[in-house]
């Protein structure tokens, strides 16, 4: 066995070692990809396609309930309606949180591309990210201390107007809003930045130097040309805003009940998992419609 | 650039393969003889460090904690991580579904011999036994009812909690089936199983205008009350004697004429158990009289389920004055819910929460 190995690597050895004879093509790229794939079907598909099965059962497959296969999950918002409500408050929530994303993010970005320069840009690029090194529930509770009454707001307020009432907002869909811009402004801010900072200044010259006043230059250059950064931090923000529950449930007090907190409730109180996986389809389908009605008009400005 | 030639693949492959199996072979948790993992409310006496120090100063056994945040989180941990866990507190009405789903495992009470002075009802629990086998040590029981800011009114009737006196001051316990509980109560119904959910829907829903916030941690009701949001709140007996004694708060606990949403802990053994022994033995001190005062006195604790634990409290102890056993007469105990009636309180209780969002 051993002397036959030998043997064939002598006669190996005797061919020119540069020589070496290729692989098909098809197993390097087999190997080269399969670590990529494997590790997006066990991060990302199986649990997926787990939940997927999930919500086509009529209960959570762990202990002894029997399971069947149904799609009563799926008559959620026919079977109780009012979660029709708080789908579209969901939505609003996004909504509102994106636009101001937006305009706070687009203006942001624009300052730090078109006023600053080397080190200062560094530095200022560093303290946005510095908010994302905190855990996002130590911000959301440091906000209720701010917002609520008696709070951080409203002495200062007293400090200098000793007889006005409260400005709380706490507990109410403004502080909610409010929370959620704060956690996710970076993303828009970097998004933005990285769309504008491609801007050739010559660009801009040539319009100033043409007579274009500022809000020319605003809407017929930076806007329409940092148009795939807005609308990729639109999309990283409106999606898991829309699924949050965090903010909505210390800010939102008792109108914090969303989409978000009735599949947390599902998962981690009434031990539903399919009622709340099919919730989260059902909200993932909303969404990609949503994507796909605006997409095209999106497709449709940018081109024109 | 390399070229991709057999051998490089090889290597990259054989590279590949070695990391894998090297991930696999990282050692396993490995449980010392003398450890028991316990599975709890996050400061809910076992995890005291003055008790773990005494425990384990007596015994030689170490104790360390996982906690979970609702009682269905406890049944999920229980399902999913076998081998895990020694010493489960659960609930009276949790531990006969987890029974039936054979979670736990049966109780050898020779090795609890404090045991022998636990009140008999508690003991003989239906939801504690099954066919006359217990599976779980009764532990503490307590109520759920008002709690009210000190100086204001003591409210007779759950009925307060929709009156337009407390407009935007009541804080409500987001917890389905105490909340379904209280509105029976209101309408005059059985709490565990209320004929007419339509009309426990409605009183939940006429106290809309009241309700400030849905509190779902003790530690988020002492801060909202100490902000002074809320007076009147649904609330735990035992937590509003803790927020009295160690945050110095205005509170004061009221059982109304309707009488109280009442709950008995008992302590189980995961039918998983490594050390079951070590478990009965700290089972057998969180029942222990001397455990029992100094948790009550210092920290503030609900009533233990030994009689001779609880009276060996001083007479003007807020614990003992809060958990009277006058109280007893009107209290209904929580009980198992079959499945299809805890869907139906968690629609009741989703759609009330709508609600009081629009």
């Amino acid at each position: 066995m051993q002397n036959d190995q030998l043997a064939l690597a002598q006669t190996r050895g005797s061919v020119d070692p540069r020589v070496k004879r290729p692989l098909p093509a098809w197993v390097s790229t087999t190997a080269l990809l399969l670590p990529t794939y494997g590790w997006l079907t066990i991060a990302i598909f199986l649990p997926l396609l787990t939940m997927l099965a999930f919500s086509f059962m009529s209960a959570t497959p762990m202990g002894k309930t029997p399971v069947e296969f149904t799609l009563k999950q799926y008559r959620a918002f026919i079977d109780q309606p009012y979660l029709l409500r708080i789908g579209f408050n969901s939505l609003m929530m996004g909504f509102w949180t994106t636009l101001f994303c937006a305009i706070l993010g687009f203006l942001a970005a624009v300052a730090l591309v078109r006023a600053t320069v080397g080190k200062t840009r560094e530095t200022l690029l560093v303290l946005i990210l510095l908010p994302f090194w905190t855990n996002g529930l130590v911000r959301v509770f440091s906000w209720t201390m701010v917002l609520r009454e008696n709070g951080f707001l409203d002495n200062i307020l007293h400090m200098v107007v000793p007889d006005a009432g409260s400005i709380s907002i706490l507990y109410t869909r403004y502080a909610v809003v409010l929370g959620l811009v704060h956690g996710y402004l970076p993303y828009m801010i970097l998004t933005c930045y990285i769309a504008l900072v491609t801007i050739d200044d010559a660009i801009i010259e040539a319009a100033a130097s043409l007579g274009a006043r500022w809000w020319t230059i605003l809407y017929k250059i930076l806007i329409p040309m940092a148009a795939p950064g807005l609308i990729s931090g639109a999309v990283l923000i409106f999606i898991p805003v829309i699924g949050s529950f965090m903010e909505p449930r210390i800010l939102g007090g008792r109108v914090g009940v969303t989409m978000g907190t009735v599949i947390e409730d599902q998962f981690t109180q009434a031990f539903n998992w399919p009622l709340g996986a099919s919730l989260s389809f059902t909200l993932l389908a909303v969404v990609l419609a949503i994507f796909a009605t605006f997409s095209g008009v999106l497709r449709g400005r940018t081109a024109g | 650039m390399t070229e991709f030639s057999r051998r490089n693949t090889l290597k990259l492959m054989t590279a590949t393969l070695a990391a894998g199996a090297s991930f696999s072979l990282l050692p396993r948790k490995v449980f010392a003889a003398g450890q028991i993992t316990v599975l709890n409310w996050q400061g809910y006496g076992t995890d005291e460090a003055w008790s773990l120090k005494q425990f384990t100063e007596k015994t030689g056994i170490s104790v360390v904690h996982d906690y979970y945040s609702s009682e269905s989180e406890m049944l999920t941990k229980l399902r999913t991580n076998p081998g895990a866990y020694d010493l489960v507190v659960l609930n009276a009405a949790r531990c006969a579904q987890a029974v039936a789903e054979d979670l736990l495992q049966p109780i050898d009470f020779s090795k609890v011999p404090n045991a022998a002075t636990v009140d008999e009802t508690l003991r003989g629990n239906p939801n504690f036994s099954k066919d006359g086998v217990g599976f779980a040590v009764p532990w503490v029981w307590g109520m759920t009812s008002l709690a009210i800011r000190e100086g204001k009114p003591k409210p007779e009737s759950y009925k307060a909690l929709a009156d337009a006196t407390y407009k935007g001051r009541v804080a409500m316990d987001d917890d389905a089936i105490i909340n379904v509980g209280i509105g029976a109560l209101m309408t005059g119904q059985d709490m565990n199983d209320p004929q007419d959910l339509a009309a426990v829907t409605e009183a939940l829903k006429s106290i809309k205008p009241n309700v400030k916030l849905l509190w779902s941690t003790e530690d988020q009701w002492n801060k909202s009350f100490a902000a002074n949001e809320f007076d009147l709140s649904v609330f735990w007996s035992g937590g509003s004697v803790r927020s009295k004694r160690n945050s110095k708060l205005p509170v004061e606990f009221v059982v109304p004429k309707e009488g109280a949403v009442g709950w008995v802990d008992g302590l189980g053994i995961p039918a998983t158990a490594p050390n079951p022994e070590g478990a009965l033995a700290f089972a057998n001190w969180l029942i222990d009289p001397a455990f029992y005062v100094e948790w009550a006195t210092k920290v503030g604790a609900p009533a233990s389920s030994n009689s001779a634990a609880l009276n060996s409290l001083p007479a003007d102890d807020l614990s003992r004055q809060v958990h009277n056993p006058e109280y007893l007469k009107t209290m209904s105990i929580m009980s198992a819910l079959p499945d299809d009636r805890r869907e139906a309180f968690n629609n009741v209780w989703q759609e009330v929460k709508a609600f009081y969002a629009e």
